[in-house]
C-alpha cells in the first residue's frame, strides 16, 4: 500500500485524502518513513507534523521546506554554522500559507549556505547527493529540497531562487521547479541572502502540483512591503495545446558554453513545442549575458548587508574568546561563516564602498535595467522566453568548488531572469550523458514569462510537459 | 586680520510620538523596563522584513508642512551599514539621496531636508569611561531601538549661539504644536546636533566644521557652540586651521573633546533599501498634514502681540507653551469682556507664582479651572475684591480648586464697600501713626505707606488700595 501511496502527485494525493480514500495519518507516515531513509544529505531536520491539519487544497501533504524558512521553535540554520542551534521565535509567512492550505513540514532541507552556490557544496553540513549519480551535485542552493523530490523522499517541496537556485538544482534532479515573479510570494521569515532578487517557490514532480503549491504560496502579505500576489491567483493548469503561442530563443544564446547533450535535448523540445502548434523564433536579448556580472555585484552587495547581523550580540553563534567588541565581531564571524558566503560578504563590501559605488553598484543596476528593457521588448512579440535551465547535467562532486567562476556560469541562463524579476519554471525535457561520459542525467528546459504571468506559463509548461513525457527515475536508466 | 565671524547650522533629531515603532507593530516606551519592547523586527531576527508605519510618515508630512518643505513624491529609504551592538541589523534604514522633504524655512532659518529614520537603540556601558572602551560590561537595552525619528537639517544660516538656542527653542515650540514630539532635550527625544565653523567677516566660503553632540539642553547647546567658536577663533587668529572632527559635550564642566577615530571612521555604504518601496504619499495626505496645521508659534506671537496686545514678553511665555497659551485663551474666552494683556497678566504672573509656590505644575494641568480665574480676574477689575485678596484666593484655587465666588464669600474677602466703615478705619490709623502722619504733612509722601499698612491690617487686605490713599490724603489735606 505506502509504496503506491508514494507515487501519487500531490492532485491526487489531495484527493484522494479528502475523499476518504486514503488515511492521512498513513499518507503522512508513509513519507516520514521515506525521510527518515534519507541517504543523500538532503535532510537538515525531519520534524513531526508532516500530516498537516485542516482540509484545504493541500490538506494531508507533507511538504519539504528548504532550511532557509524560519521555523517558530524549530531549527533554523539556513546551512549555516553561525546559525547552529538557533531557534526562530516566529514562522515565516510561506510555510504558515502552506499550513492554512492544509499541508504539513516534512523536514527542513540541506542548502547551500545562505543559498549562495549552485552545487549544494557550501552547506556547512555537508554536501546533498544527486539522486541520479551520488558522485554529482544536485545544484543549488535549493539542492536538498531537489534530491528529496528527485530522490522520492519527499512528494513537494519549498525552496529559494535568487539567481536560479529553484531552477538549476530542479533541472539536475529531473524534477519541476518554479520560480514565480518577484513579489508574488511573501518573503517574510525567509532568510535573506539578496533582497531584490529572492522568491520563494515550489519543486514539484509536475507542473500541477507547481501551481497548486504556488496558488497556495501567493498573495501579498502585510508583512512584506515588496509583495503583492498574483491578480486572479496561480489557477491549475488545463491546457494540452500550444497553439497561437510565440515562443523566443535569445539569439545570443550562444554555442559552445552549452554541453552538447544539453543542447540535443533542447533542440528537441523546440521541435515539440512547434509539433504543439507553438512558433518558435529567435528574439534579441543583447544584455542578457552581462547578467552575471551584474549580478555578482548586487547580490553580493545587498548580501553584505543582509549578514551583517550575524555578529554574535542576540542569537546563533558567539566566539568564545572574545576580549573586546570587535573582536567577538570577527571572530564570530571567522568561525561562522564557510568560505564562499565570506567572499561575497568581501565583493559586495567592496562594491558599496565610498568611491566605487558608482563603478559596480551603480553601473550594475543600470545592466539591470538594460536586461529588464530587452525581456520587456522581447515579450511584445513572443509569449515567452525559452533557454535550457543550466548549461550543462549534473557535474561531479568537487568539480568546480576551486573555480568560482565556472560554478557561478552554472546560472548563466537563470540570472538575467532574475535580475528582470519575471516568473520561468525550469521542466524535465530528456537525459543527457554528460561530458566525458556516464550514465544520462536529466536537462531542464526553461520557460519564461512576462511579470505575474503566472497562468500562462503554468499553462503552456503543462502542454509541454505532456508532450514530453519525461518519466524516467533516478536509478534506472530510463528512456525519457 | 580680518575679524572672524560664525557659521552654524543645526542636525535635529526629532523621536515622534507614534503608537508604535516606525518599521514593527511594538509600543513605544520611555522608562519601562529594558528589552520588553521588543519582537523578531526590532531585534533583526533571521528573515524579518520592515513595514513603515503610516502614522509616523503622517506625523514628519506634518513637520514637513510646518517648516514650509517641499515633499519628494517619491523618497527613497537607504541602508546606512555600520556595526555595532545598538543597530541590530548592522544598518539603519534612513534616507539619502532623495529625502521626504526638502527647501523649508522656519523663521530666518532656512531648511535644507527633513527626512524619516528609526532610532538606535540604547547602549550601557559599566565602567569608569562610560564608553565603549575600556568598559567592563557592555548593555543593549532594545526598547528605544526602531522608534520613529525625523532628522530636519537646516542650512548654515545662524550667526551666533544665542540665535542658535533661540532658534532651536522656536523649532521645538513648533514640533510640539504639532503634536508629534514630546520634543524633551532631558529625556531625548528631542536632540541637536550643531556643525560650526569660523570665517572672515563678509566672506562667502564656509570654513572647515566641526561638529558637536550631546548637548541634552539649550543651555548647554548655547555654551558647546560658544566654547568652540572661542577654540576656533583663537586657532585661526593663530594661524592654525581647523580640523574637521566630531566633538562630544560634557556637560559637567563644559569641555569638548574629539569622539575616538576608530569610532569615527565609518564608511557608511549607503544603498537604497530593497525590502521597501518608495515612499509615496497621496495627494490626501498631503492635504491632510496641510490642513491639520494649527496656529504655529510665530503666527501666534504676532496674533498676540498685534491683535491682542500682550507684552513681547508675556506673549513669548505664552507661545514657548502651547499648553500655557490654550489654557490663556480658555481664561480670555471665558473672561468675556476682559481684557487679554490682563488676563496674560495673571497667567504668567499671579497663576505662575502661585504653581510655583505650591510646587510646580503647568496652569493647564492645575486645579484652577479657566472659568475660576477668568471669575477671579473679574472680580479684581471690577474692584468687589481688593488684589491682594485675589492673591490669596488664587493660593486657595492652586491647593482645592473650586468657585473663587464661594471662597471670597466664606473668607470673608469682599472688598470694604462701605465708605463710612473705611473711613473710620482710616481715621483711626492717622490716630495710632501719628509721627508718619505729621512727615507726610510736611511733604514726605512716602510715609503713608506706614498708614496704608495699618489700614491693610486692620482690613485683612479687604480694603481698595487706591480709595484708602485717597482717603489718607483727604483727611491729611493733601
Amino acid at each position: 500500500m505506502s509504496s503506491e501511496l508514494l507515487e501519487l502527485t500531490v492532485a491526487q494525493a489531495v484527493a484522494r485524502i479528502a475523499a476518504g480514500e486514503v488515511s492521512r495519518r498513513e499518507y503522512a507516515e508513509a513519507w516520514r518513513e521515506r525521510a527518515a531513509g534519507d541517504d543523500l544529505n538532503a535532510y537538515l531536520l525531519r520534524t513531526e507534523d508532516g500530516a498537516g491539519e485542516g482540509e484545504g487544497p493541500l490538506g494531508g501533504i507533507p511538504v519539504a521546506v528548504k532550511d532557509i524558512f524560519c521555523t517558530e521553535g524549530v531549527e533554523t540554520t539556513a546551512a549555516s554554522r553561525i546559525l547552529a542551534g538557533y531557534r526562530p521565535p516566529y514562522t515565516a509567512t510561506a510555510v504558515r500559507s502552506l499550513r492554512e492550505a492544509g499541508a504539513g513540514v516534512l523536514g527542513k532541507t540541506n542548502m547551500d549556505e545562505f543559498a549562495m552556490g549552485s552545487s549544494n557544496e557550501n552547506s556547512a553540513f555537508g554536501p546533498v547527493m544527486n539522486p541520479w549519480d551520488r558522485e554529482r551535485v544536485p545544484g543549488g542552493s535549493s539542492g536538498g529540497s531537489a534530491a528529496a523530490v528527485g530522490g522520492g523522499l519527499a512528494p513537494c517541496a519549498i525552496g529559494t531562487d535568487t539567481g536560479g537556485s529553484i531552477r538549476q538544482p530542479a533541472a539536475l534532479c529531473g524534477i519541476v521547479g518554479l520560480k514565480p515573479t518577484y513579489g508574488a510570494v511573501s518573503r517574510y521569515g525567509m532568510i535573506a541572502f539578496a533582497s531584490s532578487l529572492d522568491q520563494c517557490g515550489p519543486l514539484t514532480r509536475d507542473v500541477a502540483d507547481a501551481a497548486l503549491l504556488l496558488e497556495a504560496l501567493q498573495g501579498h502579505d502585510p508583512c512584506d512591503s515588496t509583495s503583492v500576489g498574483i491578480e486572479g491567483g496561480a489557477g491549475g493548469p488545463g491546457r494540452e495545446d500550444l497553439k497561437g503561442l510565440r515562443f523566443a530563443v535569445p539569439a545570443e544564446l550562444g554555442g559552445d558554453s552549452i554541453e552538447p547533450g544539453v543542447r540535443e535535448v533542447f533542440d528537441a523540445t523546440l521541435k515539440r513545442i512547434e509539433g504543439l502548434g507553438g512558433e518558435v523564433a529567435t528574439a534579441p536579448l543583447p544584455h542578457a549575458e552581462h547578467g552575471i556580472s551584474a549580478y555578482y555585484v548586487i547580490a553580493p552587495a545587498e548580501a553584505s548587508s543582509n549578514l551583517a547581523r550575524y555578529d554574535g550580540v542576540r542569537y546563533g553563534l558567539r566566539a568564545e574568546r572574545a576580549g573586546d567588541l570587535l573582536e567577538m565581531y570577527e571572530s564570530t564571524r571567522a568561525e561562522g561563516f564557510g568560505d564562499e558566503v565570506k567572499r561575497r560578504i568581501m565583493l559586495g563590501t567592496y562594491a558599496l564602498s565610498s568611491g566605487y559605488y558608482e563603478a559596480y553598484y551603480g553601473r550594475a543596476q543600470r545592466v539591470r535595467t538594460k536586461i529588464a528593457a530587452d525581456y520587456a521588448a522581447a515579450f511584445e512579440q513572443f509569449d515567452f522566453v525559452v533557454t535550457p535551465t543550466s548549461p550543462s547535467v549534473a557535474f561531479r562532486l568537487g568539480e568546480k568548488t576551486d573555480d568560482p567562476l565556472a560554478m557561478y556560469m552554472s546560472d548563466f541562463f537563470t540570472v538575467p531572469i532574475s535580475l528582470a524579476g519575471l516568473p520561468a519554471i525550469s521542466i524535465p525535457a530528456g537525459l543527457a550523458e554528460p561530458e566525458g561520459g556516464g550514465p544520462r542525467l536529466p536537462v531542464g528546459f526553461q520557460i519564461a514569462a512576462p511579470a505575474f504571468a503566472e497562468r500562462r506559463l503554468l499553462d503552456a509548461a503543462h502542454a509541454l510537459e505532456g508532450e514530453i513525457g519525461f518519466d524516467a527515475k533516478p536509478g534506472g536508466d530510463g528512456d525519457g | 586680520m580680518a575679524e572672524l565671524e560664525a557659521v552654524i547650522g543645526l542636525e535635529i533629531h526629532v523621536q515622534l510620538s507614534t503608537r508604535t515603532k516606525m518599521f514593527c507593530g511594538c509600543a513605544l516606551s520611555f522608562g519601562d523596563e529594558p528589552n520588553v519592547h521588543t519582537c523578531p523586527v526590532c531585534l533583526a531576527h533571521p528573515g524579518v522584513l520592515p513595514v513603515p508605519n503610516e502614522e509616523a510618515v503622517r506625523y514628519a508630512l506634518r513637520i514637513a508642512a510646518a517648516l514650509e518643505c517641499e515633499v519628494a513624491p517619491r523618497s527613497i529609504f537607504h541602508r546606512k551599514n555600520y556595526f555595532y551592538p545598538d543597530s541590530p541589523k548592522a544598518y539603519q534604514i534612513s534616507q539619502y539621496d532623495i529625502p521626504l522633504a526638502s527647501g523649508g524655512r522656519l523663521g530666518e532659518v532656512r531648511i535644507h531636508r527633513a527626512h524619516l529614520e528609526e532610532d538606535a537603540a540604547k547602549t550601557i556601558h559599566l565602567g569608569e569611561s562610560g564608553r565603549i572602551h575600556g568598559s567592563g560590561v557592555s548593555l543593549v537595552d532594545f526598547n528605544r531601538g526602531g522608534t520613529p525619528l525625523v532628522e530636519i537639517v537646516t542650512e548654515p544660516d545662524l550667526r551666533c549661539a544665542a540665535d542658535a538656542g533661540a532658534w532651536a527653542r522656536l523649532l521645538r515650540t513648533t514640533v510640539r504644536q504639532l503634536g508629534v514630539s514630546d520634543v524633551n532635550m532631558e529625556e531625548g527625544s528631542l536632540r541637536v546636533d550643531a556643525n560650526v565653523s569660523v570665517r572672515p567677516a563678509g566672506s562667502a566660503e564656509l570654513g572647515t566644521k566641526t561638529e558637536l553632540k550631546n548637548m541634552n539642553s539649550f543651555r548647554f547647546l548655547e555654551r558647546g557652540i560658544e566654547a568652540e567658536l572661542a577654540r576656533q577663533g583663537e586657532l585661526v587668529e593663530a594661524g592654525g586651521t581647523v580640523v574637521q572632527e566630531t566633538l562630544h559635550f560634557h556637560p559637567e564642566d563644559g569641555s569638548l573633546t574629539p569622539l575616538r577615530s576608530k569610532e569615527e571612521a565609518h564608511d557608511y555604504r549607503y544603498f537604497p533599501e530593497p525590502d521597501l518601496v518608495p515612499l509615496a504619499p497621496s495627494e490626501a495626505m498631503l492635504r491632510e498634514a496641510r490642513e491639520s496645521l494649527p496656529e504655529l508659534p510665530e503666527a501666534r506671537m504676532r496674533r498676540y502681540e498685534g491683535e491682542l496686545g500682550l507684552s513681547a514678553d508675556h506673549a513669548a511665555q505664552l507661545v514657548a507653551e502651547p499648553e500655557a497659551a490654550a489654557y490663556f485663551e480658555a481664561v480670555c474666552e471665558a473672561a468675556g469682556a476682559l481684557e487679554p494683556r490682563v488676563v496674560a497678566n495673571w497667567v504668567t504672573g499671579e497663576l505662575a507664582a502661585a504653581l510655583r509656590q505650591a510646587d510646580g505644575g503647568g496652569p493647564a494641568d492645575s486645579k484652577v479651572e479657566p472659568g475660576a480665574l477668568a471669575a477671579l480676574v473679574g472680580m479684581v477689575q471690577e474692584k468687589r475684591i481688593s488684589h491682594g485678596s485675589g492673591k490669596q484666593v488664587l493660593a486657595t484655587l492652586v491647593v482645592d480648586g473650586g468657585d473663587p465666588a464661594e471662597i471670597v464669600e466664606r473668607e470673608g474677602l469682599a472688598q470694604i464697600s462701605d465708605s463710612g466703615e473705611l473711613e473710620a478705619i482710616v481715621a483711626a490709623a492717622i490716630d495710632a501713626n501719628p509721627d508718619a502722619a505729621e512727615q507726610v504733612r510736611s511733604g514726605n509722601r512716602k510715609a503713608i505707606g506706614a498708614i496704608v499698612g495699618a489700614v491693610m491690617k486692620e482690613t485683612k487686605g479687604r480694603a481698595d488700595g487706591g480709595e484708602v490713599n485717597r482717603l489718607i490724603g483727604e483727611k491729611l489735606g493733601l
